[in-house]
Parts: C-alpha cells; structure tokens; sequence
C-alpha cells in the first residue's frame, strides 16, 4: 500500500485527535446532565407520592375497606394500584415485579424501580402506608401503594442532550480539518522551502539556499543543508578555478611557444635547402632538427585546438559541404589517394550534402583516416552512409583492431595504446580533436571493431542540418 | 618588378625581431627582396618612403594594431596586403578582412605557403588581356588593367579587379564562393569563404551606385555570385 504523505498524516492524526476530544466531553457531560436530570425526576415523582399518600393516611380507619383504598387510589392519581391483603383498589397493570413487591412488603420505606414496558420508559413506585402511633413508633399498616409514571418526557430530554453532543462533536470536524490543514500547512512550510532547496542543489543550481526560521529540528535542518550547499560550492568553485588555470596556462604556453615555432618553421625551410652540401652527420642533425619542429609545429597546433574547446572558443563556420569532395579532398590534400578507398553504401544518393564546417571537417577526417593508417593496416577505407536526418563517416582498417581494454581510452587525450611505442608520429590528440569536432556539430565519434576481419572501426556522426 | 620572374618588393612588419629575421631569410630565398619594419608606425613610414610591391603584416602589433595600421595603408594605397593572424582568432581574421587586407596566413606560416600567397596576389595584376568589356556605366580595360565609372577611373586593388575580371568574363554566369577562391584567391579547397564576401563588399563600395541593391556584382542566395547581367 502506498503510504500517505506526511500531510495527509499530519491532517487525520489532528482531525481524530480533535473529534475524539470534542466527542468526548460532549458525551460525557452529555452523560452526567442525562443522570442529574432522570435523579431529580425520580426524586420529585417519589416525593410527591410519598406527599399524597402521607396526606391521606392519617384519615384512613384501620383496618381499611374497600373504599378506603379507592380514596387513597384517587388521591396518588390514575396508574395505581392499592391493595391491603386481599383488597385492591384500582388496575394492575402487571408491571410491579415481585421482587419490588416484596421489598415493599418487607421494608418501611418507599422502593422504587425502573423499567421498560411497550419501548416506553416506566418508574414503578411502591411503598407501604405507615401509621405512626401516638408515642411515635411507625408500623406497617399492611396497605401497599403502586404507582407506575411516564419517564418518555425525561428520556426525551436526554436524548436532546445525546443529540446536541453528537452535533457538538459534528461540528467540531470541518474546524478541526481547517485547523489541522493550517497547521500541516505551516509545519509542512519550511520542509517544502527545504525541498526545493535540496532538488535545485541537485540540479546543479550551486546559490540555491533556505532561510532558515526559528529554532526548531527544521530550522537546524535546513542551516545544515545551507552549510553543506556553501562548502560544495565552495569546492566547486576552487575545483574550476584550479581547472580554469590549467588551462589557461595550457592556452598560455602554446601561445607563447607560436612566435618561436614561427620562426623556426622560417628558418628550417632554408635548412633543408641547404643539407646537400653538409657533412653526413650535420645533414642528419638538420633532418632531424626538420622533422622534430614540424612535429612541434603540429603538437601546438592540436593544443592550441584543444585549449579552445576547453575555453569554449571553438566557433563553427557552417556552409554546405558535399561529403564525398570533402573526404577526397581531404585524402587528396594528405597524398592518402591511393592508401585509402573511399566507398559510399548503396543507395545513397550520389551528393550528400551536410551543413558543417569545412576546415573542421577535415580536420575530424585526417585525424581519423591518419589513425587509421598509422595504427591500423591495409586496407582502410572510408564508408558514407546518410539517412534524411545524419550521415555517417565510417573509418575502417584491416588491422588487429582494438583491444577491448583500450576501447574505453582511445579519445583520451594523449593516450597511447602500446605504452612502448610512445613515438608515434602523432600528437596523441588528434582522436580527442575528432570528438570534440564532432560534439561541436551535434554528432560524435565512436570506436569499436569490424565483427568479421577484426580492424578497427571509427563512426563518426554529424547531423545534415548542423547545429 | 618582374613578377614573372618572382622578384618581388615586401614590406614585412613584424613585431618579433627574431620571427621578422627568419621571414626575411626564408622569404629572401624565394626570391624577394624583403624590407622590414618592427611596429605600425615604422611599418607606415616605410611604406610612404618607397611604395612595396606587396605588404606581409602581423596583426599582433605593439602601438598601432595590425587592423589599423591595414586600415591606413588602404586610405591611401591599393597595395596588397597579405595578413599574418592566429589559428582560431575570427576576430582578427574578420577585423583585418573588413580593414581590406586581400588574404591571410595562420601562424606559424610555412614560408613556402606564404610565398605561394605573395604570388598568387602578385599575379593578379596581371591577366589575359581580352580587350575592353563595357556593362552600363562601367568600362573595364582588360589590357591596361584598368576600371572607369562614368568616365572616371575606379581604384581597385589587384584582388579586387580580379574579381571584377573573373565574374565580367562571363555575365550571368553564377560563381560559387569556393570557386572563385580557386580562382581569384589560388586557394585549395579549403579556402576561407569570408575573403570572398569581404572582397565583394569592398568592390561593391566602389563601383555600385547602391551596395545594398548592387546591379553589378548580384549575389545568388545559396550558391554564390554572379556579375549582371546589365
């Protein structure tokens, strides 16, 4: 069962609480008025029972004849019977229980008892008619009076008062609910406010805080939960700051390393004009000196590339490209023509055109196709797929392929998969710049294995319409 | 200047003097003769003392900005102007374009790329001669490489006129962007398509009656441009 919020418990806890209360002590005093009254009924018909037959006694002749009891009968009212052995002046309606008889016969006093005859309330009366003899002693005289009164006025009242408490307790509900809602409502408050707090924290939403009030476990809640909101925050803001440093140092440091790069790549061109006519071992040292600062030029380069990405200066130029001539002329351009076979699936129409940029592009397909050939073997090709809404690049090469724990890596960046071979001709980045290329146009790059041969396989994805 | 030849006058202005001395001796063996000059100021003296064949400009220049200073030489000169920027920095590759600089290289900047682009701009000046075009009020000379608006002569930088050549040689016919780079810019397939639509813009400024309605040099939406027909 799915258990009630913590208003709804809140609410039907209070409501009963308040109902039972109300109930009670409407009931109870219900009860007690109920008892006085039916008290003081009885006493005040007792009394004045007791009044007519004391007022008529005195004049009686003893031993009374039949007459004698039909005047006392008259006196006490309608519904009594008087009997004095064998005589008996007026009805008997039965309703005098023997027991009530006997208590009468026996004792001196006036007994009452109350019953219930034909769903009606009844107090049955009887007492024994007392002569006083002149020095003061009292004797039963053997005359017996029953009388037999109406309590449904009496019963009738008390039910009045039941009535009255039960519409007491009634009336108390729809004030209590308005009541327990208010104060749900004013408890419930702050653990909302904090809610809200906490789901917007979540969200990553770091300012998001609750004013804590008053001094209750809630308020000690919800300064904890600002306490622990400012130090995430806190180490949030260092964690970026510490991130945002490195890479504007990273950004720094290629920046200052172009000038230097510049004019070494100027002045390497007039070395390597000019080798012929060296020695063997100087002309090797300015190969060398060459090779390593076109690989320089190339790692700043991919760096400088990375660093905007970080910095979120990475720009699209969008125009439409046609993906077939954008790939051979990237393959083109590398000399990559007669290494790479470039094949597009059936069915796709003969120009695929996509809204990208050209020069990243190219950069996503030289990245990819050089990895291919660097790392891969022959043959490696490159598929074109499309559908309505993308396209797809896929790089494939006849090599080993990936091994499964590289899989996850390959486009981190500087990653080498073979930790001996850390001399690729590469600058470790360009896999990573293919991804981040791609998420730049809304697509991506993912790597995996060709089922049947075994090579590698690298698809990337761009959506045709940019972003 | 024999630009066949590749003898070519530059003015190289640099900041750097190591980077102004290693483009100076690698643009020194392709064969030109390369002045220099180490800020704006120095840069414009230069060139008012002894007008270059072409101009080779850092854009990251202490003083006066490389932008700027391409806006004063193009107050008052039609020399190309070939721009040296940062990877990745539109800002100055749109500031530099919209300053008239006629092309731009990244850095660090192979010198047998730059020197490619020298020539490319350099040979722009000279073309097949086929006479004398005339469309409405503007007459172009092909052979004396000259421009006149009712009458009156039209100073247009070599990239410039070549554009006007390339679109005039066939009215009507649409040039894509890309295609015109080849053409006009010699650049490979990556050419940058903002040097186009800036150089229109420039050219447009100059000889159409209303840039924003221009009857000369029409743009085709979605492909590219095309000249008249008038």
């Amino acid at each position: 069962m799915r258990r009630l919020g913590l208003r709804a418990r809140l609410v039907v806890a209070f409501v009963l609480v308040t109902v039972l209360g109300a109930a009670a002590a409407a009931w109870s005093s219900a009860g007690s008025a109920s008892a006085a009254l039916v008290t003081a009924t009885q006493a005040r018909l007792c009394e004045s029972i007791a009044g007519q037959v004391g007022a008529v006694a005195p004049q009686l002749t003893y031993p009374p004849d039949q007459e004698a009891l039909d005047r006392l009968r008259a006196a006490v009212g309608p519904d009594t019977l008087v009997t004095y052995r064998g005589l008996r002046s007026g009805t008997d309606n039965g309703l005098a229980t023997g027991a009530l008889r006997a208590a009468v016969r026996n004792g001196d006093r006036l007994v009452t008892q109350r019953v219930t005859a034909g769903d009606r309330p009844w107090l049955l009366v009887g007492t024994p008619v007392m002569i006083t003899a002149p020095d003061g002693t009292r004797t039963a005289s053997g005359i017996e009076v029953y009388a037999v009164r109406d309590l449904t006025a009496v019963e009738a009242q008390i039910d009045d008062l039941t009535r009255s408490a039960a519409t007491t307790a009634a009336l108390a509900l729809p004030l209590a609910l308005l009541l327990a809602l208010l104060a749900a409502g004013s408890v419930l408050r702050p653990v909302r406010t904090l809610r809200d707090t906490a789901r917007r924290l979540a969200a990553g939403d770091l300012d998001a805080r609750s004013p804590p009030r008053g001094a209750d476990e809630l308020a000690e809640l919800t300064a904890t939960v600002n306490e622990m909101a400012e130090s995430v925050q806190a180490s949030m803001a260092a964690m970026r700051r510490m991130q945002a440093d490195a890479r504007r140092f990273a950004a720094d440091v290629s920046h200052e390393l172009r000038t230097p790069l510049s004019t070494l790549t100027a002045v390497v061109e007039v070395l390597a004009a000019t080798t012929d006519g060296m020695a063997p071992d100087a002309r090797e040292s300015a190969q060398l000196a060459i090779t390593e600062t076109h690989r320089l030029v190339r790692l700043v380069e991919d760096l400088m590339e990375v660093s905007r990405f970080d910095a979120g200066t990475a720009h699209l130029r969008v125009e439409e490209v046609d993906v077939a001539g954008a790939v051979r002329d990237c393959l083109r351009a590398r000399g990559w023509l007669d290494r790479v076979e470039l094949v597009a699936a059936d069915g796709v129409e003969s120009r695929v055109v996509l809204r990208a940029d050209r020069r990243r592009l190219d950069v996503m397909v030289a990245n990819l196709v050089g990895n291919a050939l660097r790392h891969g073997a022959p043959p490696v090709r490159v598929h074109v797929r499309a559908d309505p809404a993308w396209v797809w690049l896929e790089v494939t090469d006849g090599g080993p392929g990936l091994p499964e724990h590289v899989l996850p890596h390959v486009f981190d960046r500087f990653y080498k998969a073979d930790a001996a071979r850390t001399r690729t001709p590469g600058s470790g980045l360009g896999l990573a710049i293919a991804l981040e290329n791609a998420r730049l146009h809304g697509g991506d790059v993912t790597a995996g294995n060709t089922g049947a041969g075994g090579g590698a396989r690298f698809v990337l994805r761009l959506p045709r319409e940019g972003v | 200047m024999d630009i066949l030849d590749g003898v070519a006058a530059i003015l190289l202005i640099e900041d750097d003097p190591l980077l102004r001395r290693g483009l100076q001796l690698a643009l020194g063996r392709h064969g030109h003769d390369v002045r220099t000059a180490g800020a704006g100021e120095e840069g414009l003296r230069e060139l008012r003392a002894d007008l270059p064949d072409l101009v080779v400009l850092d854009l990251m220049l202490p003083g006066v900005d490389g932008i700027e200073v391409c806006r004063r030489i193009r107050a008052t000169s039609e020399v190309p102007v070939i721009m040296l920027t940062a990877r990745g920095d539109d800002f100055d590759v749109v500031g530099g374009l919209a300053a008239g600089a006629d092309d731009y290289v990244v850095k660090p900047a192979q010198p047998t790329v730059l020197d490619a682009r020298i020539r490319a701009v350099l040979r722009r000046a000279a073309g097949t001669a086929d006479g004398v075009r005339v469309h409405g009020d503007l007459r172009i000379d092909t052979t004396a490489l000259t421009v006149s608006l009712r009458g009156g002569p039209v100073a247009l930088t070599p990239t410039e006129l070549r554009l006007l050549l390339t679109l005039s040689r066939a009215p009507g016919r649409v040039f894509s962007r890309q295609q015109l780079l080849e053409e006009v810019w010699e650049h490979d397939y990556l050419g940058d398509s903002r040097l186009v639509d800036n150089c229109v813009q420039r050219l447009r400024a100059k000889i159409e009656a209303s840039a924003a309605n221009p009857e000369y040099v029409r743009t085709v939406r979605g492909f590219g441009y095309r000249f008249g027909p008038v």
